[in-house]
């Protein structure tokens, strides 16, 4: 048996054996890119839809949730929660905290991909509705909002996958993800080499089928 | 019908409509002409409260929209827009283009507004186009489409801004012809356009508008023939 060789078959078998951990820290992973998925949708709606209201204090809101969350470090944010949020009495099981996380960062991503689609449908379409009688609100929801989702969808696309591969900031805050299972199995036994290989291809399947899925929704948004 | 009296509006320090005062008695027909950037637009927008003048009063059918703002949904209605640009809904087709507002807006029941939706259809001669969308139209056909919309709202006004502008001139026939059938029909009309021939033939007023300011109001018989003031007698002089 070569001990110095990452990928050793003895390594591959012992990674089978304890196959259990990593789907535990697989379905723990999907449950946060479920549930954060979801909350990024729709704070990204909301926001982006501030983010063009007609009133200043709407959209300076908008500016703050966007330029606080995308530009201090993912990791950060989910530590504050993490360490911070006890000491104020706010205690949340480690999931909801990876959904929370994960799902505020990526909202205000999501956010600007709304907000820069909603924009790349001519004034024109919001005269045309509301001098017809619309309210600001249904010429959103049926005039402007269905045409902007051609745009929209391949941006959000993006940052849904990006979601997918940040949720992996759970192992930092010993979230029982995928990429904790894998840095605690393979740190007690060495076995780096396959638990990362695995890992890393769990992740590019959920991604590969996301994107996948998201390209057939844009393929629909065209007709 | 319609009342802007000392009607102000700024862009920033740019004074665009300087105390204007334009009356519209029911039925009437008005055609506005002048000069780009005379105002012509934002004044015709001010009708309908797509621009809110910066003082001054606008009454329509009665009600002072710049008192009451509650009721802009109602002279929404009432009066009916065309726009240069056309601006129909891309993602609709042509006769979900006429049913929706008078769906969503007026309540009405999806069967009416299209009974209705594909009679404007035909009085506008587009009727077998009604379940295209409108990117397979031509501009002409768009513009006939987006008049069709505005009547299928029943409305008691007809605004145009610049209708005919952004069409090829071969196209222009088409949409002014479906324009004169509407003047005929004794509906109030207010329309901004430089077709000179369509103001001769359909106006009960042209106003020249310059700087912002109404400067002539007149019969098409005495304002093309017999212009008072210098700037129309200069801006008809290069036009016709």
């Amino acid at each position: 048996m070569d001990v110095n060789n990452p990928f050793a078959i003895y390594k591959w078998q012992a990674l089978f054996d304890a196959r259990d951990i990593f789907i535990d820290g697989l379905t723990t992973t999907l449950e946060v890119v479920i549930g954060a998925l979801i909350l990024s949708i729709i704070l990204g709606i909301i926001f982006g839809v501030a983010g063009v209201f007609p009133n200043k204090i709407v959209k300076v809101i908008n500016r703050v949730y966007v330029e606080f969350f995308q530009n201090t470090p993912l990791v950060i944010q989910v530590i504050f929660i993490y360490n911070a949020l006890p000491h104020i009495h706010v205690m949340m099981p480690v999931l909801l905290i990876g959904i929370i996380g994960v799902g505020l960062y990526t909202g205000a991503y999501m956010a600007e991909a709304v907000r820069g689609a909603i924009l790349s449908v001519p004034r024109g379409q919001v005269e045309a509705a509301v001098s017809q009688g619309f309210n600001y609100w249904q010429a959103m929801w049926y005039i402007v909002l269905p045409q902007s989702k051609k745009i929209m969808l391949p941006a959000m696309a993006n940052q849904a996958i990006n979601l997918v591969k940040n949720t992996s900031v759970l192992a930092m805050i010993a979230g029982g993800d995928l990429m904790y299972q894998a840095d605690s199995w393979s740190g007690s036994n060495m076995y780096y080499g396959p638990a990362y290989v695995v890992t890393g291809a769990c992740y590019w399947i959920i991604c590969f089928a996301l994107s996948k899925y998201i390209g057939k929704l844009e393929k629909e948004a065209e007709v | 019908m319609i009342h802007l009296s000392g009607v102000n509006k700024y862009f920033g320090d740019n004074h665009v409509l300087k105390d204007i005062n334009l009356h519209v008695n029911a039925g009437e027909k008005v055609v506005i002409i002048g000069p780009s950037g005379s105002g012509k637009s934002t004044m015709i927008r001010c009708i309908n409260q797509l621009e809110k003048p910066d003082s001054g009063e606008v009454v329509v059918d009665g009600i002072n929209l710049t008192k009451s703002k509650g009721q802009l949904k109602k002279i929404r209605q009432e009066a009916a827009m065309v726009f240069q640009q056309f601006n129909l809904y891309p993602h609709k087709t042509v006769l979900e283009n006429l049913t929706i507002a008078p769906i969503l807006v007026q309540g009405k029941k999806r069967t009416e507004a299209e009974k209705t939706g594909l009679e404007f259809l035909e009085r506008v001669g587009l009727k077998d186009k009604a379940y295209a969308y409108p990117t397979q139209l031509s501009g002409g056909q768009q513009q006939r489409v987006a008049i069709a919309r505005a009547l299928n709202m029943h409305p008691k006004i007809m605004l145009f801004d610049e209708p005919t502008s952004a069409l090829d001139p071969e196209m222009i026939k088409e949409v002014l012809d479906v324009m004169v059938d509407l003047a005929h029909s004794g509906i109030t009309m207010v329309c901004v356009t430089h077709e000179m021939g369509f103001a001769r033939e359909v106006a009960d007023h042209v106003i020249f508008m310059a700087d912002g300011q109404i400067l002539e109001t007149g019969t098409p018989k005495a304002f093309f023939e017999n212009p008072q003031n210098e700037r129309t007698q200069q801006f008809l002089s290069k036009i016709l």
